[in-house]
Order: structure tokens, then C-alpha cells, then sequence
């Protein structure tokens, strides 16, 4: 059974490596049909890594999202899934360059961390662990997707400014599609961790009775939210968008990363699980 | 059986040839009835448009067809051969097919990679077949230049990028806005250029036009045009703000707008992006304002720059297209030659006689005792069935049948020619 799984998540790593090497390879050499194959190919690999998380649950008996391996192919796994309904959604050929890569990184990061199964702490064993973890995990999917947006909005904005207007530009599409997809995943990602947190808090206090107890974990996420939160207010309030809304999610998601990895492996926390 | 292209374009023929060679309304029909008619045509077709007319037909012997063709032109049209003939090009065989192959892929063009020329195209091969003038050669000869053109724009970016100047700002604010439809377009100033443009603009979805010039009655004038609003011109600060594209050509000697007064604009669009196109010299709008957030701006000289590097890179990409065109010649010619039914009949021929012989042979053996004359006459006797049986099948064989290919392979089948192949 683990072993099935195993492979099934070699497998989807496998596919999601081989869409970010073609997506790379396609900013440099286009190729008319390449975007459709990464496309196919992430979905395929998609498949395969919900194929393998299922086995790991079934193996497991509990939601596999209980340790940093969990957590990053969980976290992989959804951005995968916001690729593949944003291209279904807008057919933008260049996001198969800039969104595989993401998947693809964070899928290695999963492969590289130990993968054995534990026994369940009494902590986690809960229901809030799959209300929790599904809302963090689709919010900070969303970012990275803002992310990746954001970084082609900034590359096609240099290219309108600058006047190069080469292969990519005319690959690249509109600015202001950009600077929507970019506002309109910080929009979903925010009510998504503003939920996290919040659950998080709820089940803080089931299991260690406190809401908020000032733990990495908890204020860097808390850093994470205004961020985001300064973001959407200054854009709603201010107007800020386009260049300096694309150069605040950057940021964001830089912050998400810390959040993610840095408070697990630089910082105490009893979090640390995840 | 030949393919022959007889015509004259742009680049050969002036505007005057050009118009008294032209086929229009009636003559079309009646010219191109004519020309199926001459003895040495067999198929034929006729594309006239303002910037060529030529003729195509397949044909027995091009030197015939071809003078054929021209005093037909004269006797037509009323004038001396004398007086187009040197603005004439022929292109028989190979150059013939690669000449049409290259029209409907828009390389002969006059601008390389517009896409008009392929309707027209295929518009002449259309009518040619309701007025039944071609037959199985020339509309697969038209079918081959349609997928060869489609292969061209699919295989090489020949047709993409602006060409001129107007579509050169029409494709930019595609790049700029999501959707054209909804945005607001402000013309400032009203010269040749500035009007161009925003009529490329309005043919590529916007509707929202205003105008702003210093005579107010140009400036209705131009709003009646485009169904636009016409605005004060002293006014065109405060217009701003709800303008999403400006084509400045005011012919001031000063900058209009600088940077101070766009950052106030700015901020009352909340900085939605906003395009500036300049086509005014001396500049009008102050260069630095593209340093701010969500402003471009682009002067006539930039657009200039970006059809310039275009024409470039589609010169490039015809040399690729050449290369595509000439493969599709390669594979049109062998399919040509392979209805050359001459090849068919010889071997049809020989392996008659060779049956003849063989069995005038055999029949020697088995009755050795036969005198000369009987010998000669039994000679004669089966030449004459065997020259019957095989007399008719190299007659339709010669003939140029609609369905000759299919008799050819059927000939091929019933008498074993299958290594006939040359």
C-alpha cells in the first residue's frame, strides 16, 4: 500500500518536473503547442498526486497534512489545482512558464523531507486538522499564484516601459489581465488564511487551551495576514495596483515562505510539526 | 500537361496597364470563358484584383497556351500586344505552381503577410467552378495553395506583428487593456495620423471616442465621424481623468501635459493604466511622464520603430515560407508527373508484344512444319487482335479524362504494370 503510494508521488513529481523543464525551456525556444503539453502533463501528474495522497490517508488512517512532507506535496498539490482551473478559465499560454516551476519546487521540497509515518500526536488528532490545513494550504496557493502573476505582470511592465517589444512581450498577455488574476487570487487567498487563522486559534484552544499564545508559527502568520491585508486596503482605498500591487504580493509571498519553512527549521515553535 | 501562370502585378505593371487589363463585373465571366475556350487550354481561372490580374490554366504546351493567352488579352481588352507584353510575367511547370503557391501565401504581396490576397484566391478558384472552367488539376491546385498558405501562418509568424504605424498603437493597447470595448479614447488635436489611428481603434471594438480641437467646427466634424462626443478643448485636462487612451496632435509649440499634472490625473483615476500615443513634433507631452506607475507612453517615432523591427522580422520570416513553398512545389510536381500517362502506354505496349512474341514462339515450336506464308499470316492475324484489344485502352488513356488518374491505376492493376515506373 505505502509503497503504491510512494511511487504514485514519483510518478506526479516526475510530471511536474518535466512541465517546469518544458514550460522554462518555452520562454526561451517557443514552441506553438508547448503550453497545451504542460498543461496535459500537469494535469496528468496532478491526477497521479491525488491518486497518492489518497493511498497515504488510507495508509495513514488520518489526513496525510501532518508533517512538512505532508504539508509541502499537500501545498504543491494546490497549486497544481489553481493552475489548471485559472488556465482553463483565461487560456493564458504563458502560465504554463511561470506557474510549473512553482509546483514543481515545492513538490521537490516535499521529496527531499522525511516521509516515514508517524503515529499521531494527541494534539493533532482532531477534526479541525483537515479544516485547518485545507484552508491554509488553498490560501497560500493562492499567493504563490499571485506570485507567479505578479513576476509576469512586472516583466511585461518593463517591457511596455523599456519599449522592448520582442518574442516575449507578444507572448505575454495584457497587463491589466495580469494585474486582475494577481488582485483576484490575493482576494481568495486572504479570506482563506484569515479562515486558517482563525480555525487555528479555535483548535488552539481545544488542544492547548489558548487561543493565542504569541508562537512563531502564529505571529509570523499573523505578519503574513496584514501584508495581505495592506495590500487589498491600499488597492481599494488608495488605488495602488499594477506595479507596486505586484511588487506587495512578491513580498507576501516571501513572507509565506518564511511563515512555511523558516519557522519550522530556524525557529522554536510548537507548531513545528508543520 | 502543364501548369501556366500568365499576369501582372504591382511591381511589373503600372496603374494604367493595370486598369486597362483589368476583368471587372461582366468581363470577368466573359474573359475567363474566353480563355477556356482557346484550343490550347484546358483549365483555366482568373484573379483580378486592383493590384494583379492573372491568369492560370493548365495546359498542354505552355509556348502555344501562352501565345494563345496574350492575343486573346489584346483582342479582349483592345489594345496591342506591343503595349503590356514587357509588363507581362510567365511562369510555366514548377514556377508556375510555385508562383501561386507564393500569391496565396501573401509573399508576392505589396504588404508581405497580408492576409487579403488568400480570400481573393480562393474567391477566383470558386468562381472558376461555377463557371466550370477547372477540372481536377487546377482545384487541387487550389486546395494545395490553401493549406500551403495555412502552413505558412502556422509555421512561421509571417502575419504577425503591426505593420503600420495605426495598428502598431491599435496592438500596444491590446497589450495594455483587457478589453478595448469598454475604454474611453480621447483625440487630441486632429491630424492625419491621430485620426488614422483611432480609426483602427474603433474598428477593434472601442466606442467611447471624445474630441478635443482647437476649431470647434473639425472637431464636430471628426465626432460625427467616429460617434464621438466633442469636447472643449480647454477642457481636455479635466477630461483626463476618464480617458483611457490619448492621441496627441495638437501642433503646439509647448508640452501639454507634463508630469506634475498627469500625477494629479493619475491619482483621480485611481492609476488605471492609461495610454498615451504622442504623434504631435515637436513632442507635446512631456517624456518623463512614462516614468510614472501605470502611464505609457509612446511617441510617433517609438511606433515607428516597432513597424520597423516588424518589416524585419518579416522579411526573416518569408525566408522561412520559401523554404515551406518549395517543399509544397516538390510534392504538387510529383503528383503532376505521376499523370503523365505517356510512361503507362509504352509499358502497356511493350508487355503486349512481349506476350506476342512469346507465344508466336511457343506456336512455332508446337508446329514446326508450317510454311513461310502461313507462319506470316498467322503473324499478322495476332498483331491485328492484339493491337485492337490494347488500341482502345491508349486511346482514353491519351485522352485528358476527368477521371484519368483513376483509369490510369486501374490499367496499371488489370495488366500487372506495377514496375512500369520510370
Amino acid at each position: 500500500m505505502l509503497l503504491m503510494g510512494t511511487l504514485l508521488f514519483e510518478f506526479a513529481l516526475t510530471c511536474y518536473f518535466a512541465a517546469a523543464i518544458i514550460g522554462i525551456a518555452d520562454i526561451v525556444r517557443n514552441h506553438k503547442k508547448a503550453s497545451k503539453l504542460i498543461v496535459w502533463i500537469t494535469a496528468s501528474g496532478f491526477f497521479l498526486h491525488s491518486a497518492a495522497i489518497a493511498y497515504r490517508y488510507f495508509a495513514a488512517g488520518h489526513v496525510p497534512i501532518t508533517n512538512m512532507h505532508e504539508s509541502a506535496s499537500f501545498f504543491s498539490w494546490c497549486i497544481a489545482l489553481l493552475y489548471l482551473m485559472l488556465h482553463f478559465r483565461y487560456r493564458i499560454g504563458m502560465l504554463s512558464s511561470f506557474i510549473p516551476p512553482l509546483i514543481f519546487l515545492m513538490m521537490l521540497a516535499a521529496s527531499l523531507l522525511p516521509r516515514q509515518i508517524k503515529p499521531l500526536s494527541p494534539a493533532l488528532q482532531s477534526s479541525w486538522l483537515l479544516i485547518h490545513t485545507v484552508f491554509a494550504f488553498l490560501g497560500y496557493a493562492a499567493f504563490t499564484v499571485a506570485f507567479g502573476v505578479g513576476i509576469m505582470y512586472l516583466l511585461q511592465e518593463h517591457y511596455l516601459k523599456r519599449r522592448k517589444l520582442g518574442g516575449l512581450f507578444q507572448r505575454l498577455p495584457n497587463i491589466q489581465v495580469l494585474d486582475d488574476i494577481n488582485y483576484r487570487m490575493i482576494s481568495l487567498g486572504f479570506p482563506l488564511l484569515t479562515l486558517a487563522i482563525i480555525t487555528g486559534a479555535l483548535w488552539a484552544e481545544d488542544a492547548w487551551g489558548q487561543y493565542w499564545r504569541w508562537d512563531p508559527k502564529e505571529t509570523w502568520s499573523l505578519i503574513t495576514w496584514f501584508i495581505y491585508a495592506a495590500v487589498l486596503h491600499i488597492r481599494l482605498v488608495v488605488g495602488w495596483r499594477g506595479r507596486r500591487a505586484a511588487l506587495l504580493s512578491i513580498l507576501g509571498f516571501i513572507a509565506i515562505l518564511f511563515t512555511f519553512f523558516g519557522v519550522n527549521f530556524l525557529l522554536k515553535s510548537v507548531h513545528s510539526f508543520v | 500537361m502543364s501548369i501556366l501562370v500568365i499576369g501582372l502585378n504591382h511591381k511589373t505593371a503600372n496603374v494604367d496597364i493595370r486598369e486597362r487589363l483589368a476583368f471587372n463585373g461582366q468581363k470577368l465571366e466573359d474573359g475567363l470563358l474566353g480563355i477556356h475556350a482557346l484550343p490550347e487550354v484546358q483549365e483555366a481561372a482568373l484573379l483580378s484584383t486592383c493590384n494583379r490580374v492573372e491568369i492560370y490554366a493548365s495546359v498542354c504546351s505552355d509556348k502555344a497556351a501562352e501565345n494563345q493567352i496574350k492575343d486573346f488579352l489584346a483582342t479582349f481588352h483592345g489594345i496591342a500586344r506591343s503595349d503590356f507584353e514587357s509588363s507581362l510575367y510567365v511562369h510555366a511547370e514548377a514556377d508556375g505552381i510555385r508562383h501561386i503557391f507564393r500569391v496565396g501565401a501573401s509573399l508576392d504581396s505589396m504588404v508581405v503577410g497580408e492576409p487579403q490576397i488568400l480570400g481573393q484566391l480562393k474567391d477566383t478558384f470558386d468562381y472558376a467552378l461555377t463557371r466550370k472552367t477547372t477540372g481536377f488539376i487546377l482545384n487541387r491546385l487550389m486546395n494545395k495553395a490553401i493549406s500551403t498558405s495555412k502552413r505558412v501562418r502556422t509555421e512561421t509568424r509571417i502575419a504577425e506583428n503591426a505593420v503600420s504605424i495605426s495598428f502598431a498603437a491599435v496592438e500596444l493597447a491590446r497589450k495594455i487593456f483587457i478589453d478595448l470595448a469598454t475604454k474611453a479614447v480621447m483625440l487630441l488635436g486632429a491630424g492625419e495620423m491621430a485620426e488614422l489611428a483611432a480609426r483602427h481603434l474603433v474598428t477593434n471594438g472601442v466606442r467611447n471616442i471624445r474630441i478635443a480641437n482647437r476649431t470647434y467646427e473639425r472637431c464636430c466634424e471628426l465626432a460625427q465621424e467616429f460617434c464621438g462626443l466633442p469636447v472643449p478643448f480647454d477642457d481636455y485636462l479635466n477630461q483626463m481623468a476618464h480617458i483611457d487612451i490619448l492621441i496627441c496632435s495638437t501642433g503646439a509649440p509647448k508640452y501639454v501635459l507634463v508630469k506634475e499634472q498627469m500625477q494629479r490625473i493619475m491619482r483621480e483615476r485611481r492609476n488605471r493604466p492609461v495610454f498615451i500615443i504622442d504623434i504631435s513634433v515637436p513632442r507635446n507631452i512631456d517624456p518623463a511622464i512614462n516614468d510614472l506607475d501605470n502611464v505609457y507612453l509612446y511617441h510617433v517615432d517609438d511606433l515607428q520603430q516597432v513597424v520597423d523591427d516588424n518589416m524585419l522580422g518579416r522579411k526573416i520570416e518569408a525566408d522561412k515560407a520559401e523554404i515551406i513553398i518549395d517543399e509544397e512545389v516538390g510534392k504538387f510536381t510529383h503528383w503532376l508527373d505521376s499523370l503523365d500517362t505517356v510512361p503507362l502506354i509504352l509499358a502497356l505496349r511493350q508487355k503486349a508484344d512481349e506476350i506476342k512474341i512469346e507465344e508466336l514462339e511457343k506456336f512455332r515450336h508446337r508446329c514446326p512444319h508450317l510454311d513461310d506464308a502461313t507462319n506470316e499470316a498467322v503473324q499478322y492475324l495476332v498483331t491485328a487482335i492484339v493491337n485492337k484489344l490494347i488500341h482502345n485502352p491508349t486511346v482514353t488513356l491519351k485522352e485528358n479524362a476527368e477521371d484519368r488518374e483513376m483509369l490510369a491505376m486501374a490499367v496499371k492493376k488489370l495488366y500487372k504494370l506495377n514496375g512500369y515506373d520510370d
